[in-house]
């Protein structure tokens, strides 16, 4: 492609948060008429990119060029009034306003009187919107409308201002099928008509089929750049998690004493887990002793899969049962009555109650069990709170100590120790080492397999897939919610499991699907 | 937690008895303890019910009018003994208290909407109740309610020392009340953990519109008089400074029973105070902004640090 000046160029950005650098010399050159995908994975700095780009952040360092001129954003309304905008995930639209004041929110068009000229509004909104193939009574309040006909609202409200670059962060992460072929019709449309378009996105398929060009984004510096047309799927996952595709799994001298037992009886068995636009069609077992690893991009169903086996969540099918008993009634509480336990992907949001004690955050999922006729004895949890303390080697002053003043890796024993009150048969482990240092990882990492051998059934799911990789017994494969290879211990390798991961879903099959279907994949690898 | 937000409540107190000891005339003398014991019982018993509320993260606005709802019930049926229409009128209350708990943990209405609600709307059912009438009520057994004393400590006030021995035990010694905090501190985590959110936050709704409806019980008792146009006017207001300014954040996640009723207390003595050195009502009032600003103040810093 000839490139003449970009529409829109940033060079070596620098931005550092708290002294941590979330941003490293990155560089990004927009054309007219192109699509850019930007990938990575959490906390590769895809956001603070785009926050930059809108002038929500000022750079430390490094330069921004618009239109050839070198500018500085210091507002999001200075972006926008250069002709920069931006669709965010969660559409940020007034969803009690009509469908044609959204449209117009700040530059409605007025009357002699300087009073809102709705005749004039509602047949222009009618007009713009027939351009996106929407068809829809503008006079309406947003909210009324689908998910999808919001999205283009939001869009068709971001270009409909002469914009002449147009940043999409996820914008299909809550569509429906058809309305993602909707959208990317649009996003062509704009392509045609010289806007360049950010389009950041987890789902490959849909990077593959509509980008000209992809910046790979890692730990805030860039990795890749290049047109997608000479990258592949392989190459580009691998580029994501940072492993090479060569690289091969490191001797596996890890689990090897502990080879599991296939006679070893089934302690959880999920089946057929289906929640709208997030899980399709999710089957997963663990055996007494078993370390189970879910792997699968950001956005995959590794989270949704761990939360649906412990009943958090509507569920529109499927089933879970622990020890060969099904579980009727789903909830948080009947799943520890079950032997469930869960610690969940967001410490501080979902873990901890930072204002309670050591003893009280421990104790907390366990109370009903260790309370006589609802009355609690701080004598009696004592015993039970300072063995675990002293078990897991929590640092705490005294088990009187409020859980917020703890660093990262003792609020995450305190998690554990919590679950290891229940006395559970399933520890479901959303990603139980993130944000703690090394030594409290490796002392976590370990406990991980001293809890499997006593005979617990686990579920790993992480962050990094090399913790998955040597923590797990089998691992199972999620790409879009779906099921994609369950590895074996045998064929458990990173290599297997990105390779996994980058299968095209049979390429035919794309437009339209909504998920790939796990015996629609020619993989020797699979579960059979 | 910062030691001012945990003894601060104290500190005033002691420091404002301290001047009046001093400074007041009549003020240390048992009639005027009596006096100001048994008028700030009703506000103590809510403010009670009230720390339980805002410990799960919610505010109940509704309970001046369950005082109201309360008082009009005890008159209406006075008629088949005061038993019964004790009973009858603690059961108006906890049915008030089911409504504030079904809108909020079911439906997830906003704490400070739905007892707006139950604010406005049940002053109206107790104006129907009493058909919009203050009836003065002759009753031996409230006459003992309202007036009796027990070894020179009147009745009611040992009837609030009781309440907050029992809410003290339920906050700290049962599985309700770590729920009661764990839930105000981490909402979704307590979820996570298994926690029965919505019983839990429906009991504390309960909880403190039967406290409430005791509040009016006792002082339509006092007052011998139902007056629910009245009764228990803006009492809200106060029992929500009380909490506060006990140390009790409104963010939820900590109760504290007996900074509450130093708070309460403290309050009260401060308009008495301002009363017998002959300022204005106006001015109490003034003060007492000052003092709730203070305490958001102090719990603002424990915020940040």
């Amino acid at each position: 492609m000839t490139a003449p000046v970009a529409v829109l160029e940033v060079q070596d950005i620098v931005k550092r948060f708290a002294g941590v650098a979330a941003l490293d010399g990155v560089s990004l050159a927009l054309q007219g008429g192109e699509v850019h995908a930007l990938v990575g994975e959490n906390g590769a700095g895809k956001s603070t990119l785009i926050k930059i780009l809108t002038g929500v952040h000022q750079p430390d360092a490094g330069s921004i060029r618009y239109q050839g001129e070198p500018v500085a954003f210091d507002r999001p309304l200075d972006a926008q009034a250069a002709g920069i905008s931006t669709i965010y995930q969660e559409i940020n639209l007034v969803p009690l306003l009509s469908v044609a004041r959204n449209l117009f929110l700040g530059h409605e068009p007025v009357n002699r009187l300087g009073l809102i000229d709705f005749g004039r509004m509602h047949r222009v909104a009618r007009e713009i919107l027939a351009g996106y193939g929407v068809h829809v009574d503008v006079r309406r309040p947003l909210r009324d409308l689908g998910l999808g006909v919001q999205q283009m609202v939001a869009i068709a409200r971001a270009v409909s201002a002469e914009h002449r670059v147009v940043i999409m962060d996820e914008p299909t992460s809550s569509l429906e099928p058809r309305e993602v072929e909707r959208l990317l019709a649009t996003i062509d449309r704009l392509r045609r008509d010289g806007v360049a378009v950010v389009y950041v996105s987890h789902r490959l398929d849909e990077v593959f089929r509509i980008a000209d060009r992809v910046t790979v984004l890692r730990d805030g510096r860039r990795v890749h750049e290049g047109r997608i047309a000479e990258i592949t799927r392989l190459e580009l996952v691998s580029r994501m998690l940072g492993r090479e595709v060569s690289e091969v799994a490191r001797a596996r001298t890890r689990f090897d004493a502990r080879a599991t037992d296939d006679a070893a009886p089934m302690v959880l068995e999920a089946t057929g887990l289906e929640r709208h636009h997030v899980l399709h069609d999710v089957s997963l077992d663990i055996r007494s002793g078993e370390v189970v690893g879910l792997a699968g991009l950001l956005g995959s169903g590794r989270s949704e899969t761990a939360r649906a086996i412990y009943g958090d969540g509507p569920l529109d099918g499927g089933r879970v049962s622990v020890g060969g008993v099904a579980l009727a009634r789903r909830s948080p509480a009947t799943s520890i009555a079950a032997g469930i336990a869960l610690i969940p992907e967001d410490r501080k949001v979902e873990g901890i109650v930072p204002s309670l004690s050591v003893r009280d955050n421990i104790v907390l999922a366990a109370l009903p069990t260790m309370a006589r006729a609802g009355f609690v004895s701080d004598g009696r949890l004592d015993g039970v709170v300072n063995t675990l303390i002293h078990r897991l080697g929590i640092k705490a002053s005294s088990p009187r100590q409020p859980v917020g003043e703890l660093s990262g890796g003792n609020q995450q024993k305190v998690l554990l120790a919590r679950v290891l009150c229940m006395s559970p048969r399933v520890l479901l482990l959303d990603d139980p080492t993130r944000g703690v240092d090394v030594g409290a990882k490796a002392e976590i990492q370990a406990l991980i397999s001293e809890l499997a051998q006593a005979g617990i059934g686990v579920l790993l799911i992480s962050s990094e897939l090399e913790e998955v990789v040597e923590g797990s017994d089998r691992v199972v494969v999620l790409r879009d919610g779906a099921v994609v290879g369950v590895l074996d211990p045998a064929e458990v390798s990173e290599d297997r499991v990105m390779a996994l991961i980058a299968e095209a879903a049979a390429d035919a099959a794309a437009a339209g699907q909504d998920g790939a279907s796990p015996e629609g994949l020619p993989d020797p690898g699979e579960r059979s | 937690m910062a030691w001012t937000t945990r003894n601060g409540v104290y500190v005033a107190l002691i420091v404002l008895i301290a001047f009046n000891l001093v400074a007041t005339r009549g003020f240390a003398t048992v009639d005027n303890a009596r006096l100001q014991l048994v008028q700030v019982v009703p506000v103590a018993i809510i403010a009670l019910g009230m720390a339980v509320v805002i410990g799960t993260r919610g505010i109940d606005l509704s309970v001046g009018s369950v005082m109201a709802i309360s008082s009009a019930l005890l008159a209406l049926y006075l008629g088949y003994g005061a038993v019964v229409a004790i009973a009858v009128a603690l059961v108006g209350g906890l049915l008030v208290g089911l409504v504030n708990g079904v809108l909020i943990a079911r439906f997830g209405i906003q704490p400070i909407v739905a007892t707006l609600a139950l604010l406005v709307g049940g002053r109206g059912l107790a104006l129907v109740i009493a058909n919009g009438r203050l009836t003065e009520i002759f009753d031996p057994t409230l006459g003992i309610i309202g007036s009796a004393r027990v070894g020179g400590v009147p009745l009611v006030v040992l009837v609030a020392v009781a309440i907050a021995v029992v809410v003290a035990v339920l906050i700290t010694r049962t599985t309700f009340g770590r729920y009661v905090v764990a839930i105000g501190g981490n909402p979704e985590a307590s979820a996570l953990a298994g926690v029965p959110v919505r019983r839990v936050i429906l009991g504390a709704y309960v909880l403190c519109a039967v406290l409430a409806a005791v509040a009016g019980i006792i002082q339509t008792a006092r007052l011998s008089a139902a007056d629910p146009s009245f009764v228990g006017n803006l009492i809200e207001l106060s029992a929500i400074t009380a909490v506060v300014v006990g140390g009790t954040p409104l963010s939820g996640g900590r109760v504290r029973i007996l900074g509450t009723l130093a708070g309460a207390l403290l309050m009260q003595l401060i308009g008495a105070t301002l009363i017998s050195h002959n300022l204005p009502d106006s001015a109490t009032r003034m003060v007492q902004a000052l003092i709730i600003l203070a305490a958001v103040f102090v719990q603002r810093d424990r915020a940040l640090s």
